[in-house]
């Protein structure tokens, strides 16, 4: 095999950069740290084409399958004689596909943000906190053990959270990246017991020998794994299940996504970053890199299938209703990561039949360029009018020729319009739920119209409907930084769909003859294209129709645009609830019974002892007195009660 | 080595007692200024620390009274070091106290204390170490003499202290009764689960968990932690619980093996209604040291998980995590201490906008508690997924579940105060403090602690070759 070890340098990279800039940059070169930042991700982003390149055709498959290569393995911890906590670099089909989408994009937000964050104050510090979060994303894909992986999974965390809440002196930006990590933290919980069942079961945390352990039928670890059951839930089904929670929290699968909308906060170039192509990703990632576990266990993988194929839908609802054109965008993702998820869902592992796992991936690989473009537009288009809500814009189609272009470019990729990238990894992906799970299949079918409906009222609100009316002073599309990167990521979003993926990555490494399928075609686009029309005569011009549809929806679309009271159900479970139920009574005791007893102890003490009158307050009686009882406690349930 | 040599057994004992010896004997002398002499005393420690590691021996002295081995002695190393922070974290405090040599020979008596506590073969050796390091920390914990709540602090330790060590003593002397022997290993041999052996455990226990503050047993933690002297809480809160876990821990697996099922079912239930309780209390503290105390509480319950654990695993993650503990605990207290000893503010609300006028104090501040919490890459993380995976490796996931829901609760609580560090407004912010070389070097030390000890897996591998389990 030939010498992979240099990849080590595309996260180490950046990793220098962050300390570099978030050590010095502010004081010393504050004006230069954007151009330091982004020549060393272009190096990284040079290495991981250079590296796929390799990989794919030089290196390419041996015995007719793509190899899993680990050129560099070190034992970090040897935790018990059977556990190790190892560092090390994987190289295979999947990490390779994600080092690409991770540095390409984030080189992308590099050059924008090099006009859009111009004039900041704290510029140095964004650029160490963009190259922070490169660099744990990075760590996280290349992974050889799940611990590994979840240490990078906590750091994306964190640097997400510094990332979203860069402008900290805005409430709502400071409470949107409380609510992204504590929402992610409590669903990491679940990724670390899951990964304790797992480990505990498969006595591993090496990727790879779990996975051997875990499918081979005949190990000891599977019948210990499967007989072993909790509710009556077998324990590999529940390591799963948890370890996928943890992944529906960084993707935002419902129920989990109530963070997503609210992160918007963040800077606009962030967004494009964190929440198109690279964190939001994470989970499906992380579902793929076990797929042939999660093969294993029909269950677990049917929680993935439905949560997926259940968020798909009620994300593009939802996006139908919102103002905020990132929020709209924001919805989309999660919709659109649905998608992926019920692909895995209903996959298989290998051969024909493991045409989801590959439709997936190809959906994460094309979804990266015309998403993170769809940002980045969006952000040139507030960049230019100062606002996120749709009232505020129209007609800037001409101001902005080139933003307009290449969103138009973007909406119809994701809309699923041939030639455009989205077409064929969603024809993929509906192919593969039409053989396996009809439901689903028709699920997407009328997701992927309303799809084409809300991302062309987007369209039409920004470029089209009422003439421009730009108040104020100077307004321009931006700098040439910040029209670079859409021109390319345009052509990207044409363009990927041609990428034969499906000859490079699937389940088995094989590879899969696939090829378009003219007539199933046919129904999906004319939805698409009736979802387009819809929206052009609702929103090309301005006109009563919206308000109209939108009161005849009534309720519906009024709990809609609510986001169907989501965050309202948790608020209401945390506030209510939990503070109600425990936190009120907790403070309650302790005010009235403990602290009243204790008075009533002290005023007690007080009359008998004049000693001590003046140092006392009587608690320490008090304490005697739970000191006797959990002893009397203890001993009455072990000797009696439990035996 | 193993060697019969009484000096070199018990070396880290007789260097404290040279120590306490030197000290005597500049009270006895004339006064010097109070600056040269912490700078003196500091470094008698920091030679106590070196000297720790040098030549370590292994064997049992005194009728197999005293023992002691690479594991007790590299115990008595931790003990030793934090003993030296929080001595280089109190120098503003005690550069103006009148009775600094004092403070520091009861401080010392105690760690010699838990010394001989950590050493013993037998349990009366286990009682007398366990007392002597227990009545001078009360003389200590008086020792703001002008403040009342001081002196209701150390009389609050002094009578709780003296009722749990009746009970104690009562425990042993049931065992004593009903196995015949005081040796360690004699008792162990004869334990089985009748009820008297049963009864008397439990009132071990609950000596045991006084010490380390598990709930119900705790009561006493946060008015005798808030009325102390910081120095002294910070000393309560680590040194004196890390020894007791110490010990607990090989108590548990050694003596009390035989009934294994029995104590991890008791554990299982303490250490729930540990996390729970700390935390739920932690959440609605305003003092900074009520807080640090009700926190400390939920830390130990997690400690009790790994405990669970009984393998080398478990006992190797709780002397790591009590190891990793020392360093962010001492790492927060420490700021406090300086806050507290320079201003005199001790609320969690004066902490509002601290970094706007001491950004290195809150960075300092901000690593220990994310390491507290458990945030990765700082120790504490390790230190809890390693005490989760020792607890794990039982299959017990109600308790895991609990544990691990509580480490988000956690989360909030200490992210609350550093949101009230860098995002709150404040008109009346702390002001700009100077801080003296001696803490500064301490809370490096601890910065240092923290980052390093989780990165360098040596530290685990180390400790973990060390342990025994079963």
């Amino acid at each position: 095999m030939n010498n992979y070890s240099y990849i080590s340098l595309i996260p180490l990279l950046p990793i220098a950069t962050f300390l570099l800039l978030g050590l010095f940059g502010r004081k010393y070169f504050s004006s230069l740290s954007g151009i330091i930042g982004t020549l060393s991700l272009s190096v990284s982003a040079f290495l991981s084409i250079l590296t796929a390149y390799k990989y794919f055709f030089v290196d390419g498959k041996v015995n007719g399958v793509f190899q899993q290569i680990i050129p560099l393995k070190y034992t970090w911890l040897q935790f018990s004689p059977t556990i190790s906590i190892d560092m090390g670099i994987v190289v295979d089909p999947l990490s390779v596909m994600m080092l690409v989408v991770i540095t390409f994009v984030s080189l992308m937000v590099h050059v924008f943000s090099l006009g859009y964050m111009k004039g900041e104050e704290r510029f140095a510090t964004y650029y160490a906190f963009l190259s922070l979060f490169t660099f744990s994303m990075l760590g996280l894909v290349l992974s050889t053990n799940i611990f590994q992986m979840y240490m990078f999974w906590e750091l994306v965390g964190v640097s997400s959270f510094l990332l979203i809440g860069y402008y900290f002196d805005k409430p709502s930006a400071v409470a949107a990246a409380k609510k992204a990590f504590i929402v992610t933290r409590f669903a990491d919980l679940g990724f670390l017991i899951g990964i304790l069942i797992l480990a505990f079961h498969a006595e591993t945390l090496d990727f790879q020998t779990l996975i051997a352990r875990l499918t081979d039928p005949q190990s000891s670890q599977i019948l210990s794994s499967v007989t072993s059951s909790l509710f009556g839930v077998s324990a590999l089904t529940w390591g799963l299940t948890l370890v996928f929670m943890g992944g529906a929290g960084k993707s935002a699968m419902f129920p989990l996504h109530i963070w997503l909308p609210d992160a918007m906060e963040g800077p606009t170039p962030v967004s494009a970053l964190i929440h198109a192509a690279t964190m939001v990703v994470a989970g499906v990632y992380l579902v793929a890199r076990l797929f042939p576990v999660y093969c294993f266990d029909v269950s677990a993988l049917q929680v993935v299938t439905y949560v997926g194929a259940f968020s798909a839908l009620l994300a593009a609802v939802i996006a139908c209703t919102q103002t905020d054109i990132k929020r709209v965008l924001a919805y989309s993702t999660m919709s659109q990561i649905g998608y992926m998820m019920f692909s895995l869902g209903v996959s298989k592992y290998g051969g024909e039949e493991g045409l989801g796992y590959m439709a997936s991936l190809f959906h994460l690989f094309t979804h990266a360029f015309f998403k993170s473009l769809l940002f980045l537009g969006a952000g040139s288009v507030i960049h230019m009018v100062h606002s996120n809500e749709m009232k505020d814009m129209g007609g800037l189609r001409k101001h902005m020729p080139i933003t307009h272009i290449t969103f138009l470019i973007a909406c119809l990729a994701i809309a699923g319009i041939p030639p455009f990238a989205g077409f064929f990894s969603k024809e993929e992906i509906l192919l593969a739920a039409f053989h396996s799970n009809k439901l689903v299949f028709f699920v997407a079918l009328f997701t992927s119209g309303l799809t084409a409906f809300y991302m062309f009222r987007l369209y039409y609100s920004i470029f089209w409907k009422k003439a421009a009316h730009l108040h104020g002073e100077h307004h321009d599309e931006g700098t040439f930084t910040m029209k670079i990167p859409l021109v390319i990521l345009g052509a990207c979003a044409l363009l990927v769909g041609f990428v034969p993926i499906s000859q490079f990555i699937t389940s088995d490494g094989i590879g899969l003859e696939t090829h378009i399928d003219v007539i199933f075609s046919i129904t999906p686009v004319a939805l698409a294209i009736a979802g387009i029309l819809l929206a052009t005569s609702l929103y090309k011009n301005e006109n009563d129709r919206p308000i109209k549809i939108s009161l005849a929806f009534g309720k519906f679309y009024e709990a809609a645009h609510k986001k169907f009271y989501i965050d309202e159900v948790y608020l209401f479970i945390i506030q209510k609830i939990i503070f109600n139920l425990i936190g009120r009574p907790a403070a309650w005791i302790d005010k009235n019974i403990v602290d009243g007893l204790m008075n009533l102890l002290a005023f007690i003490t007080a009359e008998f002892s004049e000693f001590f009158k003046g140092l006392q307050s009587g608690k320490v009686q008090s304490y005697a007195l739970y000191f006797f009882a959990g002893i009397f406690g203890l001993a009455v349930l072990f000797i009696y009660l439990v035996k | 080595m193993i060697v019969n040599d009484f000096f070199m057994l018990m070396k880290q004992e007789l260097m404290i007692f040279v120590i306490i010896f030197i000290l005597l004997f500049i009270k006895i002398g004339k006064d010097r200024s109070a600056e040269n002499l912490l700078y003196f005393i500091n470094a008698l420690l920091l030679i106590n620390v070196i000297s720790g590691f040098i030549l370590p021996s292994e064997g049992m002295i005194f009728s197999d009274m005293f023992k002691t081995n690479s594991l007790i002695m590299l115990e008595k190393n931790i003990l030793n070091i934090g003993t030296l922070i929080i001595s280089m974290q109190s120098y503003s405090w005690l550069k103006n106290h009148k009775h600094m040599i004092e403070f520091y020979i009861l401080l010392l008596s105690t760690l010699m204390g838990m010394f001989f506590m950590i050493s013993s073969g037998n349990v009366l050796m286990f009682y007398l170490g366990l007392e002597l390091s227990t009545i001078p920390l009360a003389a200590i914990a008086n020792f703001d003499l002008d403040k009342r709540k001081s002196s209701e602090a150390a009389f609050k330790f002094i009578i709780s202290s003296a009722f749990s060590s009746g009970l104690l003593l009562f425990g042993i002397s049931l065992i004593y009764g009903t196995t015949g022997s005081l040796t360690f290993s004699e008792i162990g041999q004869h334990i089985t689960s009748n009820p008297l052996q049963i009864f008397a455990f439990v009132l071990l226990l609950a000596g045991f968990s006084f010490k380390i503050s598990v709930v119900p047993f705790h009561l006493w933690t946060a008015d005798v932690y808030e009325g102390a002297p910081i120095a002294v809480t910070s000393y309560l809160s680590v040194i004196s619980k890390g020894a007791v876990l110490f010990v607990f821990v090989s108590v548990l697996y050694t003596v009390f093996k035989p009934i294994t099922e029995i104590w991890y079912n008791m554990l299982f239930l303490l250490s729930i209604v540990t996390i729970l309780i700390g935390n739920l209390f932690a959440i609605r503290q305003e003092n900074f040291k009520r807080f640090l105390a009700f926190s400390s509480i939920a830390q130990v319950g997690f400690i009790l998980v790994g405990i669970t654990g009984s393998s080398q695993m478990g006992s190797a993650s709780v002397i790591y995590f009590v190891l990793i503990y020392i360093f962010s605990n001492l790492g927060a207290f420490g700021v406090v201490s300086i806050v507290s000893a320079l201003t005199g503010k001790e609320n969690i609300s004066d902490y509002k906008a601290f970094y706007k006028t001491n950004p290195m104090l809150s960075w300092v501040l901000t690593i220990a508690l994310f390491s507290l919490a458990g945030v990765p890459p700082t120790a504490g993380f390790f230190g809890k997924f390693f005490l989760l995976m020792a607890g794990a490796a039982k299959g017990n996931y109600i308790l895991i579940t609990i544990a691990a829901l509580n480490m988000i609760i956690s989360f909030y609580y200490y992210l609350r105060v550093v949101k009230a560090i860098f995002m709150d407004e404040n008109n009346q912010p702390i002001e700009k403090l100077h801080v003296p070389i001696l803490p500064k070097l301490a809370l490096l030390i601890c910065v240092i602690g923290i980052v390093c000890i989780g990165l360098m897996s040596g530290v685990y591998e180390y400790i973990y070759s060390l342990s025994t389990g079963f």
